[in-house]
């Protein structure tokens, strides 16, 4: 900085350190500086979600479409075989991406939107409906979920919508918690005050004032739940309880081609085939997993101690 | 009064779980309140008469108010007595329905050596690998081991079963990819049967346990009297057995009771993919067919064996916290 009142001039210096920079240039330069593993998990997510949106373009037959011959082997024109049925294995895993993680989306979605909204409430009001509301989720969170799960399921039926309404509401506990948590430290802050004086109403106070401020950990604790839901989804439908046939779903693809793996000695690919689509689920928890690791690390400004 | 602390805060906590049992027992008990009203026919076939179907709600005490029917299960349940299947029932009125714990009892022995032998095998592996990477952290040792449990964890637990199956059963048959067992099973066959489900729980908890083990240590060095201890010329073993370790009781059997209740949970799904003859097999079997009285039966036992570890880990971590310990 020079001081010679010649040739300063406070405004030229201020507006050349204060480019603004837009969403996209801040981006940009996040994704320049990222890791190794977040790349490779933005980049199986982005597959995953084109895979998912556009299925129809990329499979080569129907979700549903049965072939003469069950069981078929790995060949050209059948990419990983035909199932007990006679289902294109490669069609169905493609299909699957859409029904099994549209699904999990979805559940996350609503999860967040139940646990999200009450746990705001709860840390504006303090009052009973926070010792209400914190107490019940004290008592939900004290089964473990599946088996919570597992009742209710056998109560009202396994459709895909009782499904999603069951995970979300079971999920809803954990996001009420770190929301009512990270919210507390906001709520308690002048300008949340100075907007009640002014008269806004809860509404307001949710969105504009706290929601902007505790966002981070809330997308982190998205990813996660998202890996949290989608495993949870794949297990019921694995044990047979959550997406039903004939909707193309990799939990249940896993259970019904397992018997194939007792081949393997015989032919590799078909005690591979059975495997295809809990790979498909590893991956991309890995990748989110990565992804969120990569994001945490970045808004909790900690450094790397060497 | 005069109470220790530390009884009193025990105390506190026993009366919470009990709470908690209590609340947790209503809301599996209301499973067969909110069931739909035609229920009876459903379970009994189209072929049931009114009177039959009115025979069996009375068996089940429909015709009683909710609170009295709560008190005489949570009564039968606690003299071991968690009412029949409805399985079994057809519509001509014969019954040839199951007690619950006739259907549980055996199958709850088979799910606890599972478990036992899945902790046998998996706490002391995972507190060794803990501790030792806390302590070598950032060394290439401690990044391997980390990313090798990162995986673990987004892996669901049927696919680590089924990788188990297709190495260890199927293209090297060591061992049987069926566990098999039965009341006559002697224990070592018992134990050479159950390695593979074993196995795979062990590959699933430990790299749970492990991360949180190697948090909690790594979290209690940095506290500023570890640092004093060091500065004040203790070796690095004097710091870990002297110093650390008497406060890291607490978080140690927190992390393995919580991968104990994890386990309860994790059980489901690996006595499935192995046919093992278990409480959660039996409890998928039972949400398939709706056979709600087995599912209470299920659930009620998960539950209680998951609030107790917590209360456990809980107490430990009571009595072992130095500052309760001697108060001021």
């Amino acid at each position: 900085m020079t001081q010679n009142p010649d040739t300063y001039s406070a405004a030229g210096e201020v507006g050349a350190v204060l480019e603004k920079r837009t969403f996209w240039t801040r981006l940009k330069l996040d994704l320049k500086k990222s890791p190794w593993s977040a790349r490779f998990g933005m980049v199986i997510i982005f597959i995953y979600a084109m895979l998912a949106i556009f299925a129809p373009v990329f499979a080569p037959y129907g979700e549903a479409q049965v072939f003469p011959t069950p069981y078929a082997p790995w060949s050209s024109e059948f990419i990983f075989g035909t199932d007990q049925i006679g289902r294109d294995i490669f069609s169905r895993l493609i299909y699957g991406a859409r029904n099994t993680v549209g699904i999990a989306v979805a559940t996350t979605f609503l999860a967040f939107l139940i646990g999200g909204a009450l746990g705001l409430i709860a840390a504006i009001n303090r009052s009973y409906i926070d010792q209400a509301l914190s107490r019940l989720v004290d008592v939900f969170m004290a089964i473990p979920s599946l088996i919570f799960a597992l009742v209710l399921l056998s109560i009202f039926g396994s459709t895909v919508l009782n499904l999603i309404i069951i995970i979300a509401v079971l999920d809803s506990t954990r996001v009420f918690r770190l929301t009512r948590a990270v919210a507390i430290n906001v709520v308690v802050m002048d300008y949340v005050e100075a907007a009640r004086l002014r008269g806004e109403g809860l509404g307001w106070i949710m969105r504009k004032e706290i929601l902007p401020n505790i966002m981070p950990p809330l997308i982190a604790e998205f990813g996660l739940r998202f890996c949290f839901v989608f495993l949870s989804i794949a297990a019921l439908s694995f044990l047979g309880v959550g997406i039903q046939p004939p909707t193309a779903d990799w939990g249940s693809m896993v259970r019904e081609n397992a018997s194939l793996i007792q081949f393997a000695q015989y032919d590799l690919k078909a005690g591979l085939t059975p495997l295809l689509p809990a790979a498909a689920i590893a991956l991309l928890t890995v990748a989110v997993n990565f992804v969120v690791d990569w994001f945490l690390h970045k808004t909790s400004g900690l450094r790397d101690e060497q | 009064m005069n109470v220790h602390p530390v009884t009193k805060t025990i105390l506190e906590r026993l009366g919470l779980g009990l709470a908690t049992l209590f609340v947790v027992s209503i809301i599996i008990f209301s499973a067969i309140e909110m069931l739909p009203g035609d229920f009876g026919q459903a379970i009994l076939g189209q072929a049931a008469t009114q009177e039959t179907v009115a025979a069996f709600r009375r068996e089940l005490g429909l015709d009683q108010p909710a609170y009295l029917r709560y008190l005489q299960w949570v009564g039968g349940a606690l003299q071991g007595d968690l009412g029949t299947s409805f399985s079994g029932r057809n519509a001509s009125g014969i019954d040839r329905s199951r007690a619950v714990v006739d259907l549980i009892a055996p199958r709850l022995w088979n799910t606890l050596f599972l478990a036992g032998l899945t902790a046998v095998i998996a706490v002391p592996i995972a507190l060794a690998l803990g501790v030792s990477t806390a302590l070598f952290r950032n060394s290439v040792y401690d990044r391997t081991v980390n990313t090798a449990t990162l995986t673990t964890i987004s892996f669901p637990e049927f696919f680590v079963a089924y990788i188990l199956i297709l190495l260890l059963a199927s293209l090297y048959p060591v061992f049987p990819s069926l566990a098999n067992v039965d009341d006559s099973t002697p224990l070592a066959q018992r134990a050479f049967r159950t390695a593979l489900p074993a196995l795979t729980l062990t590959l699933v908890i430990v790299a749970h346990m492990m991360r949180m083990t190697r948090a909690a240590i790594i979290n209690l060095l940095a506290s500023p009297y570890i640092q004093m201890a060091r500065l004040s010329g203790a070796s690095q073993t004097e710091v870990i057995i002297k110093h650390a370790l008497p406060n890291a009781w607490a978080p140690i059997a927190t992390v393995i009771a919580f991968n104990l209740a994890y386990l309860v949970v994790g059980v489901v799904v690996v006595e499935v993919v192995f046919v093992y003859p278990g409480v959660g097999q039996l409890m998928v079997d039972a949400v398939t067919s709706r056979d709600i009285p087995v599912v209470q039966g299920c659930a009620l036992i998960f539950a209680i064996t998951y609030i107790l570890l917590n209360l456990i880990a809980d107490i430990i971590g009571i009595i072992t916290n130095p500052r309760l310990l001697h108060p001021k």
